[in-house]
């Protein structure tokens, strides 16, 4: 005779008391295949844990956000923004859906220039470029967003130096109504700081002003912030034509988008807060539409966007490593993931479903990652069906950051696969091992040898 | 491990401890556990039932069995032995 499927036996209280009026989640369905294949099919073919990335959803993400600019302004721009994900593989499907590349870092920028984007199609972000950064972006007709006056000194003398036009932009910080205010980046609007570099932008004889960049906040909640940013922006701009009688080429107004997560500390989920793309479209647009450019100067309006466009299209696939019962009383689930690779755990409630079928039965738990650091928490409280030794669990929306600020501390990083359209898994990223380490250190010779 | 003769079970794994007026829900391996703990198994003749009947090892599932009797003594369905 066959033997029963076996569930750890649970027993949980009934409490009786005051309803919640969002009602008690109840539904739970396994998640157990990623655009078609099989989530114990990749473990077994690929290890565990893996990253998996739905090409699918990044291109209907990306499409979606287009549709959601363009069909309310005539001229728009999306610059895959590098820092989020910059595996090549996802930068190419952003590319192919017609991105630009954002880059904050030369090395950065040097993927971008090896993935195939034209020099003129890169923005160059950030506070760190050395002169040499900063040449090869004049050389290439990259757009430069300058951070701060010694930068902009620095372009100066370089341009005059090597005779040739540089196209740059400031980037701009502002109060937009958020807190805390990001003035770390760029120029600020309010003190008048802003325009003073503008002045010394258009006195220069090589430097080009193309455009004014803002970025004012990451995971932003509020639509009438990006109102703001973009009424300041046009204010510089209607003033630079006033004055100069020179119209600028494009408004960037960053990224900054929430995705669908759940932050912590939130008490309804992501996806019931977070305004639509199409809400922040309309605030944007309808603030430069509105603002009193002639048609012909209407800017070309850039976007940042990385989180948006990529949280929705990463998962990550894990395994149960064991249980334990806490002093507290409390279930304790270790898995074989943590804040090393999924670092983004920290500031979200990451949704997490099991691979396989399960009974309605569920517990409160811990969900602690292997490393041997009392950070190590992935889900603070969690409320999950019976989870066994070996089971396995996918982690939900986890595309945008973990795989650029994830961490060789403890453990290895994974590989990382992109599921195609046609529903085939391509390793996109090979998994680290001891010789990754070892290949890059090295052991003095007197160190070589030691009795114990 | 001795469970308290009061507490009332049903099929379906619903509990009522009439000590305390707490009520507690298990699942079917749980109700099956408790019945043998009412019917005075020893935790070996459970493990044997249990590892014969479902997909599970003798010695992972006394592992479980062990958390269980702690969440029984939590709620205080247990006798003193």
């Amino acid at each position: 005779m066959e033997k029963l499927r076996y569930e750890r036996p649970a027993i949980k209280k009934l409490n009786a008391g005051l309803m919640n009026k969002f009602g008690t989640r109840t539904e739970y369905a396994p998640c157990t295949h990623i655009d078609g294949v099989a989530v114990k099919d990749l473990i077994k073919e690929y290890g565990s844990p893996v990253f998996v990335i739905s090409e699918r959803t990044i291109r209907k993400t990306s499409q979606n956000a287009n549709r959601a600019f363009k069909t309310r302004y005539p001229k728009v721009q999306f610059a895959w923004s590098y820092k989020t994900n910059y595996i090549d593989a996802v930068c190419n499907v952003f590319h192919q859906e017609g991105s630009w590349a954002e880059v904050v870092s030369i090395f950065e920028y040097q993927k971008a220039i090896d993935n195939g984007v034209p020099g003129n199609k890169i923005i160059f972000n950030g506070p760190e470029k050395s002169v040499a950064d900063l040449e090869q972006a004049v050389n290439n007709g990259s757009f430069i967003h300058i951070d701060h006056f010694d930068e902009l000194y620095d372009l100066i003398e370089l341009t005059g130096r090597i005779k040739k036009k540089a196209k740059v932009a400031i980037r701009v910080n502002m109060d937009t109504g958020i807190y805390p205010m990001w003035d770390r980046f760029g120029f600020n609007y309010e003190t008048g700081q802003a325009w003073n570099a503008i002045t010394k932008i258009m006195a220069s004889e090589y430097l080009e002003l193309e455009g004014l960049h803002s970025h004012i906040g990451t995971f932003m909640l509020s639509t009438q912030a990006y109102s703001i940013a973009a009424s300041k922006l046009s204010d510089l701009a209607v003033n630079i034509k006033y004055k100069y009688n020179k119209a600028i080429h494009y408004l960037d107004l960053g990224g900054g988008f929430p995705s669908a997560n759940t932050l912590r500390g939130s008490y309804l989920p992501g996806a019931d807060v977070i305004p639509s793309i199409d809400d922040f479209a309309e605030a944007i647009t309808s603030t430069i539409l509105n603002y009193g450019y002639k048609t012909e100067d209407l800017p070309l309006l850039i976007l940042e966007t990385g989180r948006a466009l990529i949280d929705d299209a990463g998962y990550l696939l894990g395994s149960v490593l064991a249980n334990k019962r806490l002093s507290d009383g409390r279930r304790a689930t270790i898995m074989d993931f943590g804040v090393n690779i999924l670092f983004t755990s920290f500031w979200y409630e990451h949704k997490i479903t099991p691979a396989q079928e399960f009974s309605q039965h569920t517990e409160d738990m811990v969900m602690y990652g292997p490393l041997c650091m009392n950070i190590d928490v992935v889900r603070q409280s969690v409320n999950l069906p019976l989870l066994n030794k070996g089971d396995q669990v996918v982690v939900h929306k986890v595309g945008a950051y973990n795989m650029t600020q994830w961490m060789q501390f403890i453990a290895m990083r994974p590989k990382v696969i992109l599921i195609d359209m046609d529903g085939k898994p391509h390793i996109i990223r090979e998994n680290e091992t001891v010789d990754t380490l070892r290949s890059m250190e090295r052991k003095p010779d007197y160190l070589k040898k030691f009795k114990l | 491990m001795k469970i308290n003769k009061n507490i009332a079970i049903s099929e379906s794994g619903f509990i009522f401890n009439p000590g305390t007026g707490d009520s507690f829900s298990t699942n079917p391996i749980g109700a099956e556990i408790i019945q043998l703990l009412k019917d005075d198994k020893k935790p070996s003749e459970i493990i044997k039932v249990i590892s014969s009947k479902y997909q599970i090892d003798g010695p992972s599932f006394e592992k479980d069995l062990e958390d269980f009797y702690s969440q029984l003594r939590d709620g205080s369905l247990t006798a003193y032995e």
